[in-house]
């Protein structure tokens, strides 16, 4: 067994340091680790999405990126987005909407939803649908998802006026 | 005010029937703090890795253990033969399907391995990772046997019979002969006959499989987290075969990441890792990465079925013929069986239509395979696709419109109740009304003016229509009558707390569907207090009523009944109670928003938590013998129809490159009946889903085996389901027949989506490519399969 790594980043807006063996991914780093269960796993080889978190201002998937490969990095999660209240229309927005079922897949779509909404404007389904496409769902068939994005980049819209 | 006229009801406060509310828990998963079994961390918890078979069917002359017991973090190293002494053996046969035959099923094979991916040895160890470390310096010696991969060939005189004891490969037949099929056949003006074949796919549940048995020594009770559907059903099953008893079995059902059918059975794994918790005393947890979900979770379809249709020029169709032939892999799953599917299928085809002339035959078979058994829709988008598929090549042969022909079929909105040719029992339905609330919705004549211009510029549109009959609220008809312990009642306490707030336990269970949130409303509205002060608990043997859970729609039907009794009985008790604390009658009183009022007036008298705190604390200011029940639990069960049938129609429209065989579906349209509608929202999202999950194996979803019954495409990226980019917006509407044996009305609306559209896919693709003369009745229709029906490829 290779020896473990220490290595030390910002979750949540958290300092955390940490040994960790170097191919522990960084989804099981916040699942295992640091109890934020929030981020799931689906499929663990970079094809579901349910494991996306933002590393760096940027959405990855949780489970193409080694623990190692986070050190000094700022990680924020759906829990970190949640409690600071970056996304609190959103999440309304998907409740009003009934936009999960399970709620399995939903930390990656309300993570990779905000992605294209901080973008600005009000984007098409189309441009909705595409931007979603790399999330699965197996509940919501997506419509509810999309109608949600779409009513919150419409309602934050009128709020920029 | 009664429940099943909800919409004169509407004005008043606490009026949840039919109203969309969101669901109360949906706030706890959007901050990603929900808990799924896979969140879950136990002290001294070990992990399970398991050793699967590489073969579809082997022999296991041995297994070396010592090197994967001397590395890091391994705990124990467990084989099937030490594992059969915690764990019997189980078959899965129900009583009621005459002659269905199985082999015993072990939860780690003991000597033989009969699909690839069975589980053949346990390697527990402190983390996940060293357990799959240990699990990779497992040497099993095997000698491969002939793999029977093939339905068809799998009942040839000479093929290797999987289990030599059960004397062939056939694990069950159904005949049945109704009306005069071949006078039928012999009259008719046109006759059609089609090969229908339904790949195998599976549910692809975003949460895998997930367990944690926790076997305490000191209680003598073993705790089972565990994503299911039915814990009830759990709690007997593990019990009997660990040899305890029920009551040393508890069962806790938390979050779940998408079940559709998935997490309603026994796995083998599952029960393994029951075992090895008691082996071990201590808790061990399961989690199924994805290339074991693929490889063993159920599958589901796998269907060949042959069809032939006869009708008259006057498109009066007058005879139904289908040979079904199924394969389920090497056993029956347990306890519901694998037979069922194929018993649906002969059950429901053409069970929406007048005819009563109809032969079935279908054929269930083993092979060395996964195992399929009942997902969402079981049966239904078989029975679907066949059935409509016929109509519409019956219309096409008699040059008659597809809806035409469905209008001059279908049975009449005033028939019931009526009945079908296999012998189903239709209550209410109402087929024609659907019909033409999807058609006006679709706009069905201006599309096809719109179909015939494109066409002229070389652009292939098609429309393609489904109706569909689906059997939700089972009774005890479903699996009690065979044997099974499976509860087909549900039961629902509710109870007044000393604050006034409402706390109900039911038997049902969630999975996303939305049972906490309907049974929250259901009990509000009955009792007539806010939403907000109800607390639903579910899923778990210890703390809710006994019951069958969340499965063949029957959740809300059923469930949601037992909620409105139960919440009318708690209401009759509290007004006793206020009545007393008023020097009134009961009758003269009500519940609105909380508060005990006088009827008629709605003039506030007490609060609730007055109520409760009279009853609770000063019972000594209440007459003498009088006794406060503030805590009720009702049961239901449908007793009079076996099944409650909902009914609906769903229409797709979409384009199909002729060059490419790619097919871009353009919008889709479902108007089903599922009675009363406790959650407009909710039935909505079902119905989406639902249809999401029937366009995914029309044309993507495939678990792909070759000759040799290697899985081929074990993985996310290699098998596909359908991504929000290639789905279309969905519109769907109802019309409403309650069903008469509850008084909520209600049936289940979970399946609908699931059972109608991949015909309405299919369907609409063979329109589409109507000018090419080409007929598919295969799915998934891949790109290749669309280019091969063109001669393209
Ligand atoms: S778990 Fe990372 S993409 Fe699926
Ligand atoms: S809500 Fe279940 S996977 Fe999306």
């Amino acid at each position: 067994m290779t020896a473990s790594v220490s290595i030390t980043l910002k979750v949540n807006g958290e300092t955390v340091s940490a040994d960790v063996p170097p191919r522990m991914h960084l989804a099981d780093f916040l699942r295992e680790r640091l109890a934020l269960t929030g981020t799931h796993i689906g499929c663990e080889h970079g094809v579901c999405g349910a494991c996306s978190v933002r590393l760096n201002g940027e959405v990855v998937r949780g489970c193409l990126v080694l623990a190692v490969q986070a050190d000094g990095a700022e990680v924020l999660t759906v829990e970190g987005l949640s409690d600071s209240g970056e996304i609190a229309d959103l999440q309304e927005a998907f409740r009003n909407r009934n936009a999960l079922q399970c709620g399995y897949c939903t930390p990656g779509m309300l993570l990779t939803a905000q992605e294209l909404l901080a973008q600005g404007g009000v984007p098409d389904r189309e441009t909705i649908r595409e931007h979603m496409s790399g999330n699965y769902c197996r509940c919501t068939g997506y419509q509810a998802i999309v109608d949600a994005v779409e009513t919150t980049a419409a309602a934050r819209a009128a709020a920029r006026g | 005010m009664t429940a099943r006229n909800p919409l004169t009801a509407l004005d008043r406060p606490n009026s949840y029937i039919g109203r969309a509310v969101p669901r109360p828990n949906l706030t706890r998963l959007l901050q990603g703090r929900g808990q799924y079994v896979s969140d879950m961390t136990l002290p001294r918890m070990g992990h399970v890795a398991f050793v699967r078979s590489p073969y579809a069917h082997a022999k296991i002359l041995g297994i070396d253990v010592a090197e994967a017991k001397a590395m890091p973090g391994v705990i124990a190293v467990v084989t099937g033969a030490e594992l059969a002494k915690v764990c019997s053996p189980w078959v899965g046969v129900l009583s009621h399907l005459k002659g269905l035959k199985s082999a015993p099923q072990h939860a780690i094979a003991v000597d033989r391995a009969c699909w690839q991916g069975e589980a053949v040895c346990a390697v527990i160890a402190e983390t996940r990772a060293q357990a799959e470390d240990a699990a990779e310096r497992i040497f099993v010696n095997y000698e491969e046997l002939e793999p029977v991969t093939d339905m068809e060939r799998a009942l040839e005189p000479d093929a290797v019979v999987i289990h030599p004891e059960l004397g062939d490969n056939l694990a069950f037949e159904r005949n049945l002969d109704a009306g005069e099929v071949d006078k039928a056949i012999a009259e008719a003006d046109a006759v059609v006959e089609a090969d229908f074949l339904f790949g195998r796919h599976t549910g692809v549940t975003l949460e895998p499989r997930a367990i944690i048995a926790d076997w305490n020594p000191g209680e003598g009770r073993l705790t089972v987290h565990q994503g299911t559907q039915a814990p009830h059903m759990m709690q007997n099953i593990i019990a009997k075969h660990l040899d305890l008893e029920e009551a040393q079995v508890r069962v806790v059902c938390h979050d779940v990441g998408g079940s559709f059918g998935i997490k309603v059975h026994v796995y083998a794994d599952e029960m393994a890792v029951a075992a090895l918790s008691k082996l071990l005393r201590r808790p061990v947890k399961f989690v199924a990465d994805r290339i074991e979900s693929f490889n063993t979770d159920i599958h589901a379809r796998d269907h060949r079925c042959k069809g032939k249709i006869a009708v008259k020029s006057d498109g009066t169709i007058t005879a139904f013929v289908i040979d079904d032939i199924t394969a389920i892999g090497p056993y029956s799953m347990y306890p519901r069986t694998s037979a069922i599917e194929a018993n649906q299928v002969v059950n429901l085809v053409g069970g929406q239509y007048t005819n009563m002339n109809y032969r079935a035959r279908a054929r269930v078979v083993f092979q060395n395979k996964n195992v399929t058994c009942q997902y969402r829709a079981v049966g239904h988008p078989i029975a679907c696709s066949v059935t409509e598929g016929l109509v519409d090549l019956a219309a096409r042969a008699i040059g008659m419109d597809p809806a035409a022909i469905r209008r001059k079929n279908l049975i009449p909105d005033d028939a019931y109740p009526t009945g079908s040719a296999s012998g189903l029992k239709f209550e209410a339905l109402s087929h024609h009304a659907s019909l033409d609330k999807l058609l006006a919705m679709m706009n069905y004549d201006a599309l096809r003016a719109e179909q015939a211009e494109l066409r002229k510029k070389g652009i292939y549109r098609g429309i393609g229509l489904a109706t569909f009959i689906e059997v939700t609220n089972p009774s005890a008809a479903f699996y009690g009558v065979g044997g099974a312990r499976i509860s087909s009642q549900d039961g629902v306490a509710v109870r007044l707390e000393a604050t006034g707030r409402i706390v109900v336990q039911t038997s049902i269970t969630e999975q996303g569907q939305g049972s906490e949130a309907i049974t929250a409303q259901v009990t509000a509205h009955a009792l007539g207090v806010p939403m907000e002060r109800v607390r639903v608990i579910l899923g778990d043997t210890d703390n809710t009523p006994y019951g069958g859970g969340t499965w063949a729609s029957r959740a809300a039907g059923i469930g949601g009944e037992a909620a409105w009794q139960a919440g009318k009985a708690l209401k009759a008790n509290i007004l006793a109670v206020a009545a007393t604390i008023l020097q009134s009658s009961a009758d003269a009183l009500d519940i609105v928003n909380g508060f005990v009022v006088d009827k008629g007036t709605d003039a506030e008298r007490l609060p609730l938590e007055e109520v409760a705190r009279i009853a609770y604390f000063r019972p000594d200011t209440l007459p003498p013998g009088f006794q406060s029940e503030l805590m009720v639990v009702r049961h239901f069960v449908p007793r009079q129809y076996p099944f409650a049938f909902t009914n609906g129609i769903q229409a797709s429209y979409l384009e199909v490159d002729p060059d490419t065989g790619f097919v871009t579906l353009l919008k889709h349209w479902c108007v089903e009946d599922c009675g009363t509608v406790i959650n407009p929202q909710l039935v909505d999202e079902q119905i989406r889903g639902g249809i999401v999950q029937g366009i995914g194996p029309a044309l993507y979803e495939h678990c792909r085996y070759d000759e040799n019954g290697q899985l081929t495409n074990a993985s996310m990226a290699d098998y596909l389901v359908p991504m929000a980019a290639e789905m279309p917006d969905i519109e769907v509407a109802h019309v409403v027949s309650p069903t008469l044996e509850s008084e909520l009305g209600a049936k289940g609306a979970g399946e609908a989506g699931t059972a109608g559209a991949p015909a309405a896919v299919v369907n609409a693709v063979n329109d589409a490519l109507a000018p090419f003369d080409v007929r598919i009745t295969e799915i998934p229709m891949t790109p290749e399969v669309i280019l091969r029906a063109l001669g393209k490829v």
